[in-house]
Formats: structure tokens, C-alpha cells, sequence
């Protein structure tokens, strides 16, 4: 416990107790449920009862201060500078009044329909966004985030409302095309992939990176899925290929909530602007602009030693500041992969998950969530399951589709194609419409709207097959 | 399984599976074979839209034996017994000095729950081993080329399987070199080499340490070569090669490169993003046998 002094911003008083906090940062980080990564920073709550005084007392701070006082120097940082350079005073006028606990029963409450929620989207900051989140419990995170919908395009519509989207993961040890080619054939016949096509790539170069882009476009092509690939090569090499003729569709590239954090991942928001211009002169959408692909994930601050302080789910927040800068198409938050000195077991991780994805749907992003987790977490299928499952009936915008949910290149375990199919079965989640029109035509879904897969091959792809394994029965 | 089932026709995972009945509420993927090209688990077939039981439990299987190798404790003691028995060592070791003796060394991580969320514990020796280490440096007042140091890392499997083997490969290319005492860490992360190697004052160091384990390889041993190894430097000052073990990266090939890099650092008294590995730089690529794209043409 802290004792009353003069140096706390914040102090409150319970019973004979005073609980003081440093700054509007310390308040944050202690206000944060209990996970392993904000222990490591040193920013963690010390006892389960300074945790919740601390949200008791995040609740009474206006939502305004976050306009006043900058989590990360504006003068250092980008990202504040941008979010603050940003801020539509217009937009915020609505919530202006409120506190941040004000702020949560305005969220729950009737008066937060989607269209307002669309309405207020610039005004709120990922600070306020973050703030809010710490004192919603798991159902608050998942009843607003049902109420926030993002719709983006670019080969077809994501995101629209009853429906939830996969990427299709087609990770292979050492970029071996057949490799690929197999688990591509598997997922798209198991009706995945309508988020993208996404190779993270075992040899990481341009030459590599086109290789893989022109391939995945030929069989986009040949096959007229209505559907985009990206290779999940640094956003440097990805305006290399553009510029060296290589058929782009998405640019990828990690993002963090921290210049300092971006800094470590050799790029800044110029680099980003440049990619986009130089994915849009391309012109590859045929129903959508949408070309960027950013991945998250909390902790990526703390583990670069760039978090000045902050509590992870903070610096996670604003790292969105980044993403909608950019319009993306899909924005994916890797939650499990860290490991277990971020987020320490499934209830850790399942907690993140929602907090990702309420806060990039307020700030308005197509969100998305790998759900998964490593061999050091405590964590297994069973608490992907709930994840998935969470996150379905939060509205996710996409997961991940994988072979059986094992990723023979970075090692961990992601949700899978049949994790993909129950998810629309229990919870009525259809694929984008073009693609869902695509499953049809192609006869892979028997019945598009039981997501009832067709028993025999489909016709157009028994001479992909027979060229493979013809002579091999 | 029947009980008369010889032990040898245990099923393996991925490969062959105990049947089940009502297979007919499973429905086969065609395209099955195609995991003859990949390690992917494709063609999995399904029960409805969910996995089939026997490729459920295959997946259990090899979760299990994940877990098992972060938690299972190295046991240190038996490979530093091991490692001294060896002919390869005896001989390897002869320019040793009297107290050549493994050392068994604990991080400040005092257990598995520990090391896994403070990983800054497992960067430091406790305080025993570091004066076990300085009270070595003062007792010999020996200066070393080499110090070797096995560290547990997220695989005790990965140590306990490849080190002597790997260890016996690269004996050959060592000849010459003054080794300190090979430490065997537990409970260590990477980094915890170089407070070994500036305790001991070694010039470099190699840390072998079991990676994070894959579910189709639970068995990975990584290699750190760090020159001038000292507390608090980052990964940049490190080379790596990864993924050591029978169905990766074999042991003399992992030897072979572990020792370019070896020499490498020793000629140009660095590491790290300023040393190259161009060990691979006198194979020729034969693109020729690059694989087609099945899917298209």
C-alpha cells in the first residue's frame, strides 16, 4: 500500500486506508486486471485491493484529462502526437461530460446505438478506449463490441454484421510451394480464407516474398476466388515488391503503440503512408480500398523495452491509433503468442482477447483475433475454444483458419478450419458474401446456410488433384 | 489396442491410428495423401464439421509431450556424469585444466511457475553459482577460448537428447581451443551465458539451450555464440542457429556451422548482426528442383 503524500495525482481514501497514485499512467496500470506481463514492467497493482481501488478511481476521472495529459511525451512521440493531432473535438462533444465509469454505463447503455457509436469513433482516444475497458467486465466488453460495426473491402465485404471471416494460414517450415499449395487446397475446401490468404514467411526477403505473392495471385486468379493474399514480410520488403512488379494486394507489418516500440520494428508511420500509396497505385480492389494488414499484440512495448511505463493493454490501445490512420482492411491481434510472461494462462489470454477487440471496434477497426496460444502457456484447446466462442458472439470480425490448429513454422497452436466451421454452426456466422456466393458456385458448401460441406471433391479441383497423387493410390 | 499388440506397433502420432468404430460418421478428405508434401495436419477428414476422434487425440498426444518437455526438470547432474564418460571428451578434454570438472550451475529462477513469467531471472546465475564460478576463476586463474554452457531453456528433452551428440560433433573442429569446465545451467534463458562466460573469463561463448517446443518438435536445441559475453548485452551481440536435433538441422551440420561461426568471431573478436554466416555460401541453390505450384497450370 502507498501512503498519502503529496506526490500522487490521485488519491482515494476507504475506510481508514489511502491508496495514492503517482500519474493518470500509474492509475491506468494498476486499474489493470491482474496478468503477468504488467508484474514483469513493475507497474502491476501490488494487491487485489489496490487493483480495485484504483479502478474505483479510474472510474471518476473525466474522459477529458485524457486530452490533457499525454500517457507518452508529445514531444517524443508520434503516436501521441497523432492521436491528439487527430482528435475531433466535434466527434467527442457527445461524451465530453462523462467520467471514464460514466462512460461504461453510456457504452452499455441504449443511447450507444451503432450509429452513434460511428459518430463518436474520432473523438474517443485508445487512452479512453483502454480506460473504459478496465472497469467492463467480459460480458460489458462483448455486449459494445457487438454494437460497433466495421465494415471494410477490397476482393469482397468484411465485417458486416452476422458474419465472421478466416484467414487462411498456409505456413510452411522452409516456404516449400507444394507445402503451401496443400494447405491452401485444404482450407479453401474446408470454406476459409475469405479474410486473406497469409503466408508468414520461413525465409524473410523480397525475393521470397514475391515468390510467395505470385503465387498465391496465380491461384487467386485461376480459381477466381474472390478473395486477397499478403505475405507477412516487413513493410520495407513489401514496397520493394510493389515497386519490382510483384501483384500486391495487402501490405502487412507489425505495429506497436510506442514510436519507440516502431522504432524497434524499422518503420515509422511515413513508412506506412508510403506503403499504402504505393498498394493503392495499384489498384487490385475490385470492391474496396482497403489494403492494409496490421498485426498487435500486447506486451510487443515491453518486450522491445519501449513501454515508458505504461501497463501493456494501454500501449496495446494505441497502437490502434496507428492502424486507423491507415483505413485497413484487417487488423489482428495475436494474442496468445507472446508467451507467458505477458499473458500467463487461458483466462489471461482469453481476457486480452476481448479487451483487443472492444477496443479496436470503438475506435473502429475491422478487428480480428488469432486465438492461440504456445506449449509454455498454461493454456490449451479447451480455452480456445472459449475464446472462439466469446469472440463469435462479440462480433469478431476474423480468425484464423490453420490445419489442425497446428503451425508447423512458428510453432504454436491457432484455431483451425473445422475450429471455423463449428463457430458458424452454433453461431450462425457466414463468410463474406462473395466468397459465400464463391463456396456455392464452386460446390464446396453443399448447404451455405446449414455450413453443410459437400461430401464428394469438387469438380474444378480433381485435376489439381490428380496431378498430385493420380499416380500415387 | 489389443493386449497382444507387440510394443514395437505402438502407434505414432500423425502416422498410424487405432481404429474407432462407427467410422462411417467420419467423412475422408480425398485429398489426404497430400500429406505426404507437408507436415500440416491437411486432410484430417471430419465428424460433421469437427475433427475426427483419432486425429483429436494424435493432437493431445503431442500437446502432452510439449508440456512435458517445458516442465519436466533436466536432470543436469546425469548428463554432466554422462558427458565426462564419454572417449570423444577424455580425449577433447585433455588440455583442460585439473579442474575440468562440469559445473552445475541455477539461475535466480528459482522454479518452472518463476522462470516462465521473469525471464530477467533467468538471464542471472543466484548468487551460489556465481560465486562457485568466481571462486573457480580465482582458485585457476586460467583464461579460457571457450566457455560451453547447456541451459535447460523451454526443452529439458531437447538438452537431454542432442547435447552429447552434438557436443561429440563439434570435439572434432575444437581441437586446440581452452575450454572452460562445459556449465550445465538450470532453469537458464539464453542470456545467461554471458554471466557465466564473464565469471570465468572466457573469450566466447556457446550456449546450447532447448527452444520453445512445437508440437511436431518438442525436441529443438538452439545454439547462442556470443564473443566477449558480458551481463547485459541484447541479442544483437548473438548468432544463432536453431532447430538442432535428428529431424532438423543434424548434428555435424549444426557442428560445422557452430564452428565457421566460432572461428569467425575469434578472427574478427566479434559477433552477432556484424558476423555473417556465409558457411552456406559455396553451395550451389539447384533451382531446378524447386516445386511447381500443383494448384494452377
Amino acid at each position: 500500500m502507498s501512503k498519502p503524500n503529496s506526490t500522487f495525482q490521485f488519491k482515494n481514501t476507504v475506510g481508514e486506508r489511502t491508496f495514492g497514485f503517482v500519474d493518470l499512467a500509474d492509475l491506468m496500470a494498476k486499474a489493470t486486471p491482474a496478468r503477468s506481463g504488467d508484474r514483469l514492467a513493475g507497474v502491476a497493482a501490488q494487491s487485489a485491493e489496490e487493483r480495485a481501488i484504483a479502478q474505483m478511481t479510474l472510474a471518476d476521472v473525466p474522459l477529458s484529462l485524457f486530452l490533457e495529459q499525454a500517457l507518452v511525451p508529445y514531444e517524443e512521440d508520434e503516436i501521441t502526437r497523432l492521436i491528439l493531432d487527430d482528435h475531433d473535438k466535434a466527434a467527442f462533444s457527445l461524451i465530453s461530460h462523462l467520467t471514464v465509469g460514466g462512460f461504461r454505463d453510456w457504452l452499455l447503455s441504449d443511447l450507444a446505438t451503432n450509429e452513434v457509436l460511428i459518430q463518436i469513433r474520432p473523438g474517443v482516444t485508445p487512452e479512453m478506449a483502454a480506460a473504459v475497458s478496465k472497469i467492463m467486465r467480459n460480458q460489458d466488453l462483448i455486449l459494445v463490441a457487438k454494437k460497433c460495426h466495421v465494415k471494410t473491402a477490397f476482393r469482397n465485404t468484411i465485417g458486416l454484421p452476422g458474419h465472421l471471416s478466416t484467414r487462411l494460414q498456409p505456413n510452411h517450415p522452409t516456404d516449400d510451394l507444394t507445402g503451401i499449395a496443400a494447405s491452401i487446397l485444404d482450407g479453401l475446401l474446408y470454406a476459409n480464407g475469405d479474410a486473406v490468404i497469409g503466408i508468414n514467411p520461413a525465409t524473410d526477403n523480397v525475393q521470397q516474398a514475391t515468390r510467395l505473392i505470385k503465387m498465391m495471385d496465380e491461384v487467386i486468379q485461376h480459381y477466381e476466388i474472390p478473395t486477397q493474399s499478403c505475405v507477412l514480410t516487413h513493410v520495407t520488403n513489401t514496397i520493394e515488391c510493389i515497386e519490382q512488379g510483384a501483384p500486391v494486394d495487402l501490405v502487412f507489418q507489425s505495429i506497436g503503440g510506442t514510436q519507440a516500440t516502431n522504432d524497434s520494428f524499422g518503420f515509422n508511420l511515413a513508412t506506412l503512408a508510403e506503403a499504402q500509396a504505393a498498394a493503392l497505385s495499384l489498384n487490385r480492389g475490385t470492391v474496396g480500398n482497403n489494403v492494409m494488414y496490421f498485426e498487435t499484440g500486447q506486451g510487443s512495448a515491453l518486450s522491445a523495452n519501449a513501454n515508458h511505463g505504461l501497463d501493456q493493454q494501454t500501449c496495446e490501445a494505441r497502437a490502434y491509433a496507428v492502424a486507423r490512420k491507415f483505413n485497413p482492411l484487417l487488423v489482428n491481434t495475436v494474442v496468445g503468442f507472446i508467451g507467458p510472461e505477458y499473458l500467463y494462462d487461458g483466462k489471461q489470454i482469453t481476457r486480452a482477447g476481448l479487451e483487443d477487440h472492444f477496443c479496436g471496434k470503438l475506435l473502429g477497426l475491422p478487428m480480428g483475433c488469432d486465438v492461440c496460444y504456445t506449449n509454455h502457456a498454461e493454456a490449451d484447446q479447451n480455452d480456445m475454444d472459449n475464446l472462439l466462442t466469446l469472440l463469435g458472439v462479440a462480433g469478431c470480425t476474423f480468425v484464423m483458419g490453420i490445419p489442425g490448429s497446428d503451425d508447423i513454422m512458428l510453432n504454436y497452436q491457432t484455431t483451425s478450419f473445422h475450429d471455423a466451421l463449428y463457430a458458424r454452426r452454433v453461431l450462425g456466422l457466414k463468410p463474406a458474401p462473395e466468397f459465400d456466393l464463391w463456396l456455392a458456385k464452386m460446390e464446396i458448401f453443399k448447404n451455405n446456410e446449414q455450413f453443410t460441406l459437400n461430401h464428394q471433391l469438387p469438380d474444378a479441383f480433381h485435376k489439381s488433384l490428380n496431378r498430385m497423387i493420380g499416380g500415387r493410390s | 489396442m489389443s493386449q497382444d499388440t507387440p510394443k514395437s506397433d505402438i502407434p505414432k502420432p500423425n502416422k498410424s491410428f487405432p481404429t474407432h468404430p462407427h467410422a462411417e460418421a467420419v467423412t475422408e478428405n480425398a485429398w489426404s495423401k497430400l500429406n505426404a508434401f507437408t507436415d500440416a495436419r491437411i486432410g484430417l477428414g471430419r465428424s460433421g464439421i469437427s475433427v475426427p476422434t483419432k486425429h483429436l487425440l494424435a493432437f493431445q498426444l503431442a500437446h502432452a509431450q510439449a508440456i512435458d518437455a517445458v516442465h519436466t526438470q533436466l536432470d543436469s547432474d546425469a548428463l554432466a556424469k554422462a558427458l565426462v564418460e564419454q572417449d570423444w571428451a577424455k580425449d577433447w578434454a585433455k588440455d583442460w585444466t585439473k579442474n575440468c570438472a562440469p559445473l552445475l550451475l541455477h539461475s535466480r529462477a528459482t522454479d518452472r511457475a518463476t522462470y516462465l513469467q521473469r525471464p530477467d531471472y533467468g538471464r542471472r546465475l543466484n548468487d551460489e553459482s556465481a560465486n562457485k564460478l568466481d571462486e573457480h576463476r580465482v582458485s585457476t586463474s586460467q583464461d579460457y577460448d571457450l566457455a560451453i554452457v547447456v541451459v535447460d531453456g523451454l526443452s529439458s528433452l531437447a538438452v537431454e537428447q542432442n547435447t552429447l551428440p552434438f557436443l561429440q560433433a563439434l570435439s572434432s573442429h575444437i581441437n586446440g581451443w581452452s575450454l572452460a569446465p562445459v556449465c550445465f545451467v538450470k532453469q537458464g534463458r539464453v542470456a545467461i551465458g554471458d554471466d557465466v562466460c564473464e565469471r570465468l573469463n572466457a573469450k566466447c561463448v556457446l550456449v546450447l539451450i532447448g527452444e520453445r517446443p512445437g508440437l511436431s518438435s518438442p525436441d529443438s536445441l538452439g545454439l547462442y555464440l556470443t564473443w566477449g559475453g558480458k551481463v547485459g548485452l541484447t541479442d544483437a551481440y548473438r548468432n544463432c542457429i536453431s532447430n538442432v536435433r535428428p529431424a532438423g538441422l543434424v548434428y555435424q551440420e549444426a557442428a560445422r556451422k557452430a564452428f565457421y561461426l566460432l572461428n569467425e568471431a575469434r578472427t574478427l573478436k566479434l559477433s552477432g548482426v556484424k558476423l555473417k554466416d556465409r558457411s552456406d555460401d559455396d553451395l550451389i541453390i539447384d533451382t531446378s528442383k524447386e516445386s511447381k505450384n500443383f494448384l494452377i497450370s
